[in-house]
């Protein structure tokens, strides 16, 4: 039978569906909440693709187990990212530098790079690019997401 | 989807059937296939129809990889068609509905799938004007359309009003091309207009194939043999027993793969069950790659080039010859998601979503594996991670589809970071040699290149794996070789001769990678002209202007440009003042593309770190001729990508194996370039707006290795013949090692 697990996400107190706790919480943001900006891409915690807030800081969702999630951490998707109808600076940013390609890669960059601007308001380049050294981008998008998070930086 | 049909007066023809739809809602499949919306290239409805409200609806076959062509192609019709492209909709790459233009590949999109609507909105835009200019009852040389409105007279009239819901009935030949705006009438050609799908991205609005469902759908895992080639002895069911969630276990043949009512009882399912497999060590050993590949058969040899007496020329006494053997490995695809795709059957019928480049293609695959007629098979494109040829949204089709069979239930196949990278096909390695002679004052008497590419069969399709390892039936041999084109050089020697040498076999399903053989060729070839101006003492852009046809201004003015661009210093390389730690030099490269279109030189500025071996590529300096640009943003996107993705393939990646199977199975065994390792790109684009556009999303890739490999030399005089170039080619490669 499977069981309930409440969670915070978005702002919102939900309850996803499991039957192994050890399942990692990207699929109950997928398939059980229907959110679409965690992607999988690894599922090793390689890529980055996945990547969402819990209480504010950029974590692989692909390898968290449900398990260790709490319901009074507060989770965030690029779906909940920004201020009701404004975007975060960074989704704004990454939209208008035309930073993406098939953009499979891009909520990850967006999820990381915002847990960067949290700490760092003014990162240099090469803390942009440190910060985002494991997230991947095949199609070769990096010099747009670059400017883009520089771009947000200076918003 | 709900798609309704009715049956409505043709405007300027016979009756015909349109379908209008609204991809949000529910498929009915059943209706639609009694539709009879034309889909042949020779009708305009089959790319295009203006219902009631003046909404444009474009059918592509013709898809978006991630390329930006979904917004170039509608800049296209809505220029050519005079509508705003908000009032555009466009649907891509669904067997039913839109026309087969081939598979969205070799840099082509624009080029033809581009022109062909081009073609159709200017059909359509002619009649319009025309049955305004009767109802309106003024000549049509005396109308203007803007917007969707034609006007003249002080009357008006919408396209709404003239076509609105009715068919054109208009043919399209090829061979008599209807009049195209003049391009200085463009407004939205040649602008850099915002990609459509890029907010719902930023917002996870989007829907990829990856979040695509339908309404009863199960989930599917396949479990892929531990060797290529192994046979499934034996499968413990019961392995899986205690797994909450599995539906079927399903067999069939040497496939293999389980079903589950959510995705993660699929992913346990296929990681715990017991299953038993023959050995099988069908590879050759990796370490001796280069050794296989020259001895295997070759089955044909393709003539690509033959101007004047090579051999004479090598033989003469006073020649000074040279040799070189250049190496290109094994690469995977690398999409950032794995291979998904979702199939159903239904009623004797199957519709399969994934985010296949070439739905039609796969749509005869599919009905020549399940025995059904291609008119009962139906595949529609759905938007993926970048594929950048053909990956495995093919297979994964292929594993949906007979997941779906066994269970007669919808089905989702989602593959795993390992099936992607253990069983995508691969761009198969290359091996190229390559012989020049010089007279006395340094002038190049004799080029001779040989090729060794595996064969091509008659079918350009990718054997599907289920398929294959459910014994089901196949096209017959399906087997991509590797492309031939950019073997011959765009470089006047006194005498050239240039073979492909076709090869029985190869060690891996090969397929396309982004900028298939033009990429190993001019990688090749190019380096092997730096190697010949650094013989001569000679510079190498004056090398090549040396060599280039005079008549080809086109050429000659982008390489004058790229050295403005780059700021180049004429001298020889390698450079002199080889000192310090860290090694600085400079290398070019230049294609014609295919002899036939799109021109890029490039630069490449590169560091090289004597000791550890170790390449970094601060900066690249890209000038690129595709001629009529159609939007100058997505352009720079798709170079900026070419560039990337090509220092990544140069400097890092080879695929992993043993006798058995791949072992680069994720991305710490197969890295790729990661931020801190991007070199800057700068780019200048020259825009012709009279010509006609050709590719852009390869070229750029193509010239990108071998001016890696010339600026190392540059730096270092160390020619690096072996892709990828490691730290430890690049010291075994350095002078004095």
């Amino acid at each position: 039978m499977a069981k309930l697990k409440p969670l915070n996400v978005n702002g919102k107190r939900v309850s996803v569906k499991y039957d192994d706790p050890q399942m990692p919480l990207l699929y109950a943001l997928r398939d059980d909440l229907g959110l679409h900006g965690p992607r999988f891409g690894c599922g090793l915690g390689q890529c980055g693709a996945c990547t969402v807030h819990i209480d504010g800081v950029a974590v692989r969702s692909c390898i968290t187990p449900l398990a260790t999630v709490e319901a009074k951490q507060k989770i965030v998707t690029l779906e909940g990212l920004a201020r009701g109808t404004k975007l975060h600076p960074l989704q704004q940013a990454f939209i208008d530098e035309q930073a993406a390609q098939c953009g499979y890669c891009i909520n990850g960059m967006v999820m990381q790079a915002a847990d960067l601007l949290a700490k760092n308001k003014k990162p240099s380049e090469a803390d942009i690019k440190n910060a985002l050294a494991n997230n991947l981008c095949r199609c070769g998008t990096h010099v747009r997401i670059v400017r883009a998070v520089k771009r947000a930086a200076a918003a | 989807m709900n798609i309704q049909i009715s049956r409505r007066d043709a405007l300027f023809g016979s009756g015909a059937l349109v379908v209008s739809f609204s991809l949000t809602s529910a498929l009915d499949q059943a209706t639609a296939q009694a539709a009879t919306k034309p889909v042949a290239l020779t009708e305009v409805d089959s790319f295009l129809a203006i219902d009631k409200s003046g909404k444009v609806t474009v059918y592509s076959g013709k898809v978006d990889l991630g390329t930006g062509v979904y917004t170039a192609l509608q800049q296209i019709v809505a220029d050519e068609l005079d509508v705003p492209m908000s009032r555009i909709e466009m649907i891509q790459g669904d067997t039913l509905l839109t026309p087969d233009q081939g598979k969205t590949w070799a840099s082509i999109t624009i080029q033809i799938g581009g022109m062909q609507l081009r073609q159709a909105a200017a059909a359509a835009h002619a009649s319009l004007v025309d049955e305004a200019a009767k109802k309106i009852g003024i000549p049509a040389s005396e109308l203007t359309v803007a917007d969707g409105v034609i006007s003249g007279g002080g009357k008006k009239v919408t396209y709404a009003e003239l076509i609105g819901g009715k068919s054109f009935s208009i043919k399209l030949d090829p061979k008599q091309p209807v009049k195209e705006k003049d391009p200085k009438d463009y407004k939205l050609v040649g602008k850099p207009v915002a990609r459509l799908d890029i907010p719902d991205k930023l917002t996870g609005k989007f829907t990829y194939m990856q979040d695509f469902r339908v309404p009863g759908m199960l989930h599917g895992r396949v479990v892929r043999p531990p060797a290529i080639g192994a046979r499934l002895e034996a499968v413990d069911e019961s392995s899986i027993k205690d797994v909450p969630g599995i539906i079927k276990v399903v067999r069939d043949g040497d496939f293999l793969g389980v079903v589950a009512a959510n995705e993660w009882a699929a992913i346990c399912g296929a990681r715990e069950l017991k299953a038993t497999w023959s050995k099988a060590e069908t590879l050759p050993d990796q370490a001796k790659l280069w050794d296989y590949v020259r001895a295997t058969k070759v089955v044909k040899d393709e003539v690509t080039s033959n101007v004047g007496n090579t051999a004479e020329a090598m033989g003469k006494d006073d020649a000074k010859t040279l040799k070189a053997t250049y190496d290109f490995a094994i690469h995977t695809h690398g999409s950032i998601g794995p291979s998904c795709a979702v199939a159903e059957f239904k009623d004797g019928k199957l519709t399969s979503w994934s985010a296949s480049q070439a739905t039609h293609a796969l749509r005869g695959q599919l009905a020549q594996m399940f025995a059904l007629a291609p008119e009962n098979v139906r595949c529609i494109y759905v938007d993926g991670a970048g594929c950048y040829g053909r990956n495995g949204h093919e297979d994964a089709a292929a594993d949906a589809a007979l997941l779906a069979k066994a269970v007669g239930k919808p089905v989702r196949a989602q593959w795993s970071r390992a099936d992607e990278h253990g069983w995508d096909p691969k761009g198969p390695p290359t091996l190229i040699d390559l012989r020049a002679a010089m007279d006395a004052a340094g002038n190049v008497t004799a080029w001779e290149s040989e090729f060794f590419v595996p064969q091509a069969g008659p079918g350009l399709d990718v054997p599907l794996t289920a398929a294959t390892l459910a014994g089901m039936p196949q096209l017959p041999v399906p087997f991509p070789g590797n492309i031939h084109q950019d073997s011959a050089i765009p470089y006047k020697f006194a005498s050239v001769k240039t073979i492909v040498r076709r090869l029985e076999t190869t060690p891996f399903r090969p397929s396309w990678i982004r900028t298939p053989g033009r990429m190993q060729n001019t990688y090749a070839n190019e380096c092997f002209v730096d190697e010949l101006a650094a013989a001569a003492g000679v510079d190498p852009l004056d090398f090549r202007l040396i060599y280039l046809d005079p008549a080809d201004k086109r050429g000659i003015e982008l390489l004058q440009r790229l050295a403005q661009l780059a700021n180049w210093q004429k001298r020889p390389s390698p450079q002199k003042s080889a000192s310090g730690s860290v090694a600085k030099g400079r290398g070019m490269s230049y294609v014609k593309y295919e002899l036939v279109r799109t021109y890029v030189g490039v630069v490449a500025e590169v560091e090289v770190d004597r000791s550890t071996g170790e390449i970094r590529v601060p900066k690249f300096y890209v000038a690129h001729d595709c001629g009529q640009i159609i939007n100058p943003d997505g352009l720079r996107n798709q170079i900026e990508g070419c560039v990337v993705q090509t220092v990544s393939r140069t400097l890092i990646e080879e695929l992993e194996f043993n006798r058995s199977q791949v072992t680069s199975l994720d991305w710490d065994s197969y890295p790729i370039l990661k931020f801190p390792q991007v070199p800057e790109i700068v780019i200048d684009l020259i825009d012709r707006p009279a010509e006609k556009p050709w590719g852009a999303g390869e070229p750029a890739a193509s010239v990108t290795p071998s001016a890696i490999s010339n600026a190392v030399f540059d730096a270092t005089g160390a020619r690096l013949r072996s892709i990828p170039y490691t730290p430890t080619k690049v010291k075994a490669a350095m002078p004095g090692s």
